[in-house]
């Protein structure tokens, strides 16, 4: 926020308006038009909105916008400088809670509103936490440290890397348990990359996020925090987890394994789900009860393993029918070193790519299958498609999904390029990303309408 | 105790406040308190879908008729000052369970808020619109939707979108202009089924559906004017035609204060006939308020360190005859006895007709503590329900002045025992400062109860979920073309056609206007018939019988064309309404066959005079010119009815009576 700026975000013919006038973004304003006159105090204009409007804040709260075509006169009364430093109270101590470790990647995940201006100022020291969510005094000791701020969109090897050694870092200092504030957009290929970047955790891994904007009263955010801060002090599952909600209720929070974990709808809370198997865990605020019996425990010794390697030389190529073979000469051309094909069916791609898939694999790219249909394992023996696809050196990762796929192999070519080594490690699972059986419950996608499904929302969705 | 009759301090400190019934209140009565009122009146606006998604607006569900059940619970947002919000602490203090009940016909994810946003309604935008235009608001250029936080769970997302469309309207009473603060667009809530201990429960049918919002200046100065303004309002939004009517469409909240008191905002008062009844007691509740600010005030020195005392008591030291608290010991709940040094006499003051203050601390331990009603007994019930001796064990227990002091014995789960304590205590604290900022809820007798503490402006922030929409010169000129006539207007139209004012609330809020309208000008009937038809003969119909499912007021214009062409006379048409409001469907012969209407010249019927004249003069007992022009006229008109005018007949017959 630049303090000198007296017109924050107005361009062109608004902003010559407001000189006009020697009228200041935070003046307190008296605006005549030829729809009558305003009162209010001018607000900064959002980057991404027109010239053509003025936004004042009136008394009663609201924010209206002017057309400055229907400006004849305005007059500047008073002027209040915004002011954004919020006073903090410290984060109480307390002997016998575990200690607790927060990194930020970016995202809000709580969050403080300056009803003044309108601005959602993110809550993230110990401090303005603990103000936030006081509930957290109550179930660890809290420490922050920002790594990085970026939307989950905008993440990449580097924060992968980054993340990896910081929590390396941490756990050599010793700390009871890590959490990690992320965006929900891609939770589920950090919390894959972890997995493999960072082996033999003695202590939990939790990342977590919030689906609705923490700025609003019935917002995840706090909840799914005192989850995730929960599982890492508390609980003995020493794993990269995701921590979300369970139903779109605030009833309780599961924790999925990181390599089995995807994002499954645009917006729901409950948009998290394991593919393919259950959740490690339910979790809420008072208990954490574990739905697979075999995890990794937690340790005393600090002997994690970190292996912060990627190659950003890796594509993902989506299937469609009539995909023609120029798309993967053009990869090819390009450099690639690794590509992830995510078919149809059991693991499919049309005959008309034969050729370019053969080029490939005699220029050494690393190629590999996984699933449009996300659930289920690839196949490749079925059809003659697949034998064929095989021979021509498409590798068929099992029941791996798609974006993890993506990531074990950037990961891999991270360390390798020897293509023995590579398919060594890309069909080694380092935990679960491939999993030897699917039981009966690791798929339960129901129908809405159908009347016993609907009779069983109704008595038990709370 | 012995000497102090808790009913008669309700009764002298009535009187010492100057309380007057409403019906002997005089202006200068209200000048005195300092009477002021704003009002803000919400109205459902008429659209096919809700007003940020796309499912239907206006179907209502039962209770019990859903399809699933979501639970949330709502927390406050830190401000910038490092506080939260006066309501959203007060509301995440009652630490609720809100479990919402969806069904699908009219809820979709949106509802439930996980789903962000769909662009606002347009049609909604344009009805909201036009309605600011008529108010003679100065119209926005820009429309920026902001959040206003609700943590009562009325609403899933913890905020209602709403946005300002105009500023600084006026509308015309009958004496005064009433300015008007703005003009908004917002989303309606949820309804509420249940709330009960910590568990409210409400259903998503109304969620989402569009409303308007007028906001008045605190102009007026009596109770009267209050209801007056509202009904002109709530007119004015339906003789547009653009909002929605029936029960529910149309609510109000009112503020009151005092001179010296508070703004206290009396929320969803249903029906403006309850208006002055509520806001003339809430005036002098504040007024009285103000007296015990005085009085303890008096009492008290170093009033900013007042607290009160309390401690556990054991059930089985008394002799517990009370039902309630029989049932409280049975639910395990525990039970306190509270000392309020110097509180003597303030329990049984007068708060508004038949409750006194110790109700403000019983309401407040139901809102906030979430203890259900009953909820407290104190040493001033006017029927004392805890035994003499009791009585003197707890005040021996709590050190109790007997000249001073006042005592509450209430019962509460462990769990909820501090925050009711609180409670108890902020309450009695705030006696000391005058009147708390409140919302209250209306009844029907006119009397309020604490809902929530009053919500800032502080709690409003932009809407990150959408866009601002711009509003066009060309747009807005468009717009204005499209404006009725307002109801001043139609008021004195219907003056000059000599429809009397009486009929002017059920035309008015039937939205009848456009049909006289055209009755008149294009059907060319007498205005007085036309008036009487629609503003009091439907009325009639309408109290009467049960509205057949076709029937819409356009059957009226049927009819009265169908009389026209005819060449029958009016009053006909009203014998054929109640046939016609029941069986809109059936067509006007049927309908004149079943009233058993025959058609006969004006000649045939004259002709009849004469017999009757004569049968009259032969048989009747009190033979008066009077009598006879009555009886013969109550013989032929049945049959004249539709038939010829009835003024002729009558003159017609007293011709030949003279003759």
């Amino acid at each position: 926020m630049d303090n000198t700026d007296f017109f924050q975000g107005y361009k062109g013919r608004a902003l010559e308006l407001l000189k006009k006038y020697n009228v200041r973004v935070w003046g307190q304003a008296e605006i005549d038009t030829t729809r009558g006159k305003f009162k209010g105090t001018v607000l900064p204009r959002s980057v991404n909105d027109d010239d053509e409007h003025i936004v004042i804040k009136v008394i009663t709260g609201y924010n209206i916008g002017l057309d400055i075509n229907t400006i004849i006169d305005m007059k500047e009364v008073g002027y209040k400088k915004a002011n954004y430093a919020i006073p903090e109270k410290e984060f109480p101590y307390t002997p016998g809670l575990p200690k607790v470790k927060l990194f930020g990647t970016g995202g809000t995940i709580a969050s403080r509103l300056d009803y003044r201006t309108g601005a959602v100022i993110p809550a993230f020291s110990p401090g303005e936490l603990y103000g936030a969510v006081p509930e957290l005094a109550q179930i660890c000791n809290l420490e922050t440290e920002k790594l990085f701020a970026v939307f989950s969109e905008n993440m990449g090897p580097q924060q992968y890397i980054a993340l990896a050694k910081a929590i390396g870092r941490e756990i050599e200092k010793g700390v009871d348990g890590i959490v990690i504030g992320h965006g929900t957009d891609t939770l589920h290929h950090t919390s894959a990359v972890l997995t493999f970047m960072c082996q033999n955790l003695p202590v939990p891994v939790v990342l977590v996020g919030s689906q609705r904007s923490s700025d609003r009263p019935s917002s995840d955010a706090a909840l799914n925090l005192q989850h995730a801060m929960k599982t890492a002090g508390h609980s003995d599952i020493a794993e990269v987890l995701v921590c979300m909600f369970g139903p779109t209720s605030d009833e309780y929070g599961l924790l999925h394994k990181g390599t089995r974990v995807r994002k499954m709808h645009s917006s729901y809370r409950s948009t998290f789900r394991t593919i393919g198997d259950t959740p490690v865990a339910m979790v809420t605020t008072k208990e954490i009860t574990p739905i697979k019996k075999n995890y990794n425990k937690r340790r005393n010794d600090k002997n994690v393993i970190i292996k912060p390697y990627f190659s950003d030389k890796v594509t993902m190529v989506y299937y469609y029918p009539g995909m023609k073979p120029d798309t993967i000469h053009g990869l090819i051309d390009a450099g690639y070193k690794g590509i992830v094909f995510v078919g149809t069916g059991l693991g499919h791609v049309n005959k008309e790519i034969y050729p370019a898939i053969r080029r490939a694999h005699a220029e050494g790219v690393h190629m590999y299958m996984t699933l449009q249909t996300i659930w289920g394992y690839v196949q490749m023996y079925v059809y003659d498609t697949g034998r064929d696809m095989m021979a021509m050196g498409i590798i068929p990762a099992g029941n791996m999904l798609p974006e993890v796929a993506y990531v074990k192999l950037g990961w891999a070519l991270g360390q390798t390029e020897d293509p023995e080594e590579v398919k060594r490690i890309m069909l080694t699972p380092v935990n679960d990303e491939i999993t030897e059986r699917e039981p009966y419950n690791g798929y339960l996608v129901y129908q809405g309408g159908v009347p016993e499904v609907e009779e069983f929302i109704k008595r038990v969705r709370k | 105790m012995k000497n102090f009759d808790p009913y008669q301090n309700y009764l002298a400190t009535l009187k010492k406040i100057g309380y007057i019934p409403r019906q002997l209140a005089k202006q200068e009565d209200y000048d005195r308190i300092g009477f002021m009122s704003g009002l803000e009146v919400h109205q459902q606006l008429l659209t096919e879908k809700k007003l940020f998604c796309h499912c239907p607006a206006g179907i209502y569900q039962k209770d019990e008729e859903y399809d699933a059940e979501v639970i949330r619970h709502m927390r406050p947002t830190l401000s910038e000052l490092g506080e939260y919000d006066g309501t959203a602490l007060m509301e995440f203090k009652t630490r609720k369970n809100i479990v919402y009940r969806i069904n699908n016909k009219t809820a979709c994810t949106y509802e439930v808020d996980d789903t962000p946003p769909f662009l606002i309604n347009k049609d909604a935008l344009e009805k909201a619109l036009i309605i600011t235009i008529l108010c003679k608001f100065n119209v926005v250029g820009e429309v920026h939707i902001t959040r206003k936080q609700y943590l009562d769970g009325s609403i899933p997302t913890g905020f209602q979108r709403t946005a300002i469309l105009g500023v600084e309207g006026e509308i015309e009473l009958k004496n005064k202009k009433v300015r008007l603060i703005q003009l908004s667009i917002e989303e309606d809530s949820c309804r509420e089924i249940s709330d009960v201990g910590h568990w409210r429960v409400y259903k998503t049918d109304r969620l989402g559906m569009p409303l308007i919002e007028t906001v008045t200046y605190p102009d007026m100065k009596n109770p009267d004017e209050v209801k007056e303004a509202c009904d002109y309002i709530r007119f004015l939004n339906r003789s547009t035609g653009l909002v929605r009517t029936g029960m529910g469409a149309a609510r109000q909240d009112v503020n009151v204060s005092c001179k010296g008191g508070t703004r206290v905002e009396i929320k969803g008062v249903s029906h403006t006939k309850w208006i002055p009844e509520l806001t003339h007691n809430e005036c002098f509740r504040q007024w009285s308020l103000l007296a015990i600010r005085d009085e303890l005030r008096q009492r008290v020195s170093d009033w900013q360190n007042w607290k009160i005392e309390y401690t556990y008591l054991d059930y089985d030291a008394f002799v517990i005859t009370h039902p309630a608290i029989k049932s409280a010991k049975e639910s395990g709940k525990k039970l306190l006895a509270v000392r309020l040094p110097h509180f003597k006499g303030i329990l049984s003051w007068y708060n508004q007709p038949g409750i006194m203050f110790a109700q403000e601390i019983a309401d407040r331990l139901k809102v906030i503590a979430c203890l259900d009603f009953p909820n407290m007994v104190h040493s001033e019930l006017p029927v004392q329900v805890i035994t003499d001796s009791d009585m003197e064990i707890i005040k021996m227990i709590m050190n109790c002045d007997e000249e001073k002091d006042a005592l509450i014995v209430f019962w509460a789960t462990e769990d909820d025992v501090a925050t009711a304590l609180e409670t108890i205590e902020e309450r009695c604290k705030m006696a000391f400062e005058g009147v708390p900022n409140e919302t209250r809820k209306s009844f029907e007798d006119g009397t309020t109860m604490f809902e929530r503490v009053l919500p800032g402006p502080d709690r409003m922030y932009p809407d990150t979920d959408s866009t601002p929409i711009p509003l066009s010169v060309e747009y807005i000129e468009n717009l204005k073309k499209r404006i009725p006539n307002t109801v001043r207007e139609r008021v004195n139209q219907m003056l000059a056609w000599g429809i009397p004012e009486s009929s002017h609330t059920y035309i008015l809020s039937r939205n009848l206007y456009p049909y006289i309208e055209k009755t008149i000008n294009e059907y060319g009937i007498d205005p007085t018939v036309a008036g009487k038809f629609f503003g009091q003969e439907l009325k009639k119909v309408e109290g009467k019988y049960q509205k057949g499912q076709d029937f819409t007021y356009d059957r009226l214009l049927d009819l009265i064309a169908f009389l026209k062409q005819n060449n029958l006379h009016c009053p006909l048409g009203i014998y054929m309404l109640p046939e016609l409001y029941q069986h809109p469907n059936l067509d006007f012969e049927s309908i004149l066959t079943i009233l058993k209407f025959k058609r006969r010249s004006k000649e045939e019927l004259i002709s009849k005079i004469d017999f009757l004249i004569e049968k009259y003069n032969s048989e009747a007992k009190n033979k008066t010119k009077e009598n006879s022009l009555n009886w013969v006229m109550g013989q032929i008109r049945p049959m004249a009815v539709g038939n010829m005018d009835l003024n002729e007949l009558k003159e017609e017959i007293e011709k030949r009576i003279t003759q």
